[in-house]
């Protein structure tokens, strides 16, 4: 189910995929490595520091500060009708960090590095399959949580 | 440990070449530079062929190219690490004459850009990035390096203008080359009015796509020694990597690739940054060429901006940088650019280089960066 994630898709196969799912369901996640417990953002099959490949996906709180950001106006194929957008890359307070675009509760004379940040799952809702992203937005911002999977 | 030295440079003109393929354009780098090296083609022991597979409609194009060239038997290869694939390139060539496997090497770097339509290039543009986690959120090749301006500017204090400076300064020295693209020089003003690419980026701040072809032909020190009155040698080879996302980085205010290269580079040529008599580096960007300038120790961290500001980038000031117009003004065929830089500072070094001359150049260096800085390599080139 990863071809869910993003406007548009490059990647519809990962051993990550499960992370789509929790992002459908309002919980951002990360992954975290069975056997030494290395943490990563984004989250990856494979540990970067023990190299095991037995991981699990544990959620995140995504607070966040602004790291860098700019606003892309020249866009690229798939993205023309959203243009002009403001992408970010946010330093994660558990670690790691994130590209997503900088959300609508945020407006564009307000965006300045080193804000802190709240990364909020959403869903395209205009579109008739599945489509789920992230954004960052101000702190405190809420969003639905579907109960963890049975 | 014996040298390798280069003995003949050429290179065609750079620009929007709807009048030729891309074996024609390779043959005209190839042609100059068999003519500045006096040799003939049985001299030539293999090629290594550098260009982005994606932009070309003939798939392999080192057969091609060979088969051009007139080269047929000898060995070609292909290399590809995006826009450094030129100074990939020269590298394994460099490596198989240091390993006794071949003498006399012909490089050539071509691309020709324009053939994909402005769709095409649009879709190519949003997979630059890493496409998994970036990628499918629009990002673009400016959009990256325009983050790093912002990061570059919030910590440093770097300001719009010192990364037109830039701009200004490799459009003034392109007007001077006449394989640039752009040879008209451009004023800060003018900059500061064009379209808006990715904030705080316009168009000024951005090289242009192009088409083009570069070669540099290498060989064995005693051979260099034999066939050249004036060979130039690639005495620092190094070569280094970072991470393909942004969010895997330590920083984003310069390129570690580069860091790590350029120290590399130094140490196996013996020299100190202020040794450098002129440089060309990958500026794709403004800021490009400013991260450069600190990432190469040219001047401290967070001091680039003044650095191009106070022209120690022009010729007369602490090393000249991009005096053939850079990416910025030349052009920027990806498969080229990497031997096109190599092109220039052994012209410069030869004493060649006429409008654009540095004086008494003696030691010289390219900076060529693949993608975001995923890749990056740099040379430390000597003459005698």
């Amino acid at each position: 189910m990863f071809q869910w994630f993003g406007k548009v898709s490059f990647v519809p196969y990962t051993k990550v995929s499960e992370f789509a799912r929790h992002l459908k369901d309002g919980r951002l996640t990360g992954s975290r490595c069975k056997k030494c417990g290395d943490t990563s953002f984004p989250p990856r099959a494979d540990c970067g520091a023990c190299m095991s490949g037995d991981f699990e996906l544990v959620e995140r709180n995504g607070k966040a500060t602004l790291h860098t950001f700019t606003e892309i106006v020249a866009a690229p194929t798939g993205f023309e009708d959203v243009a002009p957008y403001t992408v970010g890359v946010a330093d994660l307070d558990e670690g790691g960090r994130i590209l997503a675009w900088i959300g609508d509760t945020i407006s564009k004379d307000e965006i300045e590095i080193g804000m802190k940040l709240q990364v909020v799952p959403r869903i395209f809702e205009e579109v008739e399959e599945i489509k789920v992203y992230y954004s960052l937005e101000k702190p405190g911002t809420t969003w639905g949580v579907a109960p963890p999977p049975s | 440990m014996s040298r390798v030295g280069i003995i003949g440079i050429g290179h065609g003109v750079f620009g929007r070449r709807s009048d030729a393929t891309v074996q024609e354009l390779a043959f005209e780098a190839f042609r100059a530079a068999m003519e500045d090296a006096g040799i003939e083609r049985g001299t030539i022991d293999a090629s290594v062929i550098a260009a982005v597979p994606e932009y070309h409609k003939q798939r392999s194009v080192a057969g091609v190219v060979q088969e051009y060239l007139g080269l047929n038997p000898a060995p070609t290869w292909l290399t590809e690490v995006a826009c450094a694939s030129g100074s990939a390139a020269i590298r394994t060539a460099w490596m198989s004459i240091k390993a006794g496997v071949h003498d006399v090497v012909a490089v050539i770097g071509c691309q020709k850009m324009t053939e994909l339509e402005t769709a095409e290039i649009l879709a190519l543009m949003g997979r630059v990035g890493e496409v998994q986690w970036e990628s499918n959120f629009g990002t673009t090749f400016p959009a990256y390096y325009a983050m790093f301006a912002k990061r570059h500017m919030h910590e440093f204090g770097t300001t719009r203008e010192q990364l037109l400076q830039v701009a200004v300064k490799n459009h003034f020295y392109g007007a001077k080359n006449p394989m640039a693209l752009f040879r008209k020089e451009i004023t800060l003003e003018k900059a500061l009015a064009s379209e808006d690419v990715a904030s705080p980026f316009q168009v000024y701040d951005c090289c242009a796509n192009a088409d083009g072809a570069a070669c540099v032909i290498l060989a064995t020190e005693d051979k260099a020694k034999a066939m050249s009155a004036k060979p130039v040698w690639l005495d620092g080879m190094a070569c280094a990597t970072a991470s393909m996302s942004v969010l895997r980085r330590p920083h984003l205010v310069g390129l570690p690739s580069a860091e790590k290269a350029g120290a590399d580079a130094y140490a196996m040529a013996g020299v100190k940054p202020d040794d450098i008599d002129v440089a060309d580096v990958h500026d794709c960007f403004t800021i490009a060429e400013i991260m450069a300038y600190e990432d190469l120790g040219f001047c401290k961290k967070g001091e680039g901006g003044p650095f191009v500001s106070d022209r120690q980038s022009y010729i007369g000031g602490k090393v000249a940088v991009n005096v053939d117009g850079g990416l910025k003004a030349k052009g920027h065929p990806i498969g080229a650019t990497g031997v096109s830089m190599t092109y220039e500072i052994a012209k410069q070094l030869r004493g060649e280089a006429g409008d654009r001359q540095v004086p008494d150049a003696t030691v010289g260096l390219t900076h060529n960066v693949g993608g975001i800085g995923q890749y990056c390599f740099v040379q430390v080139l000597r003459r005698d």
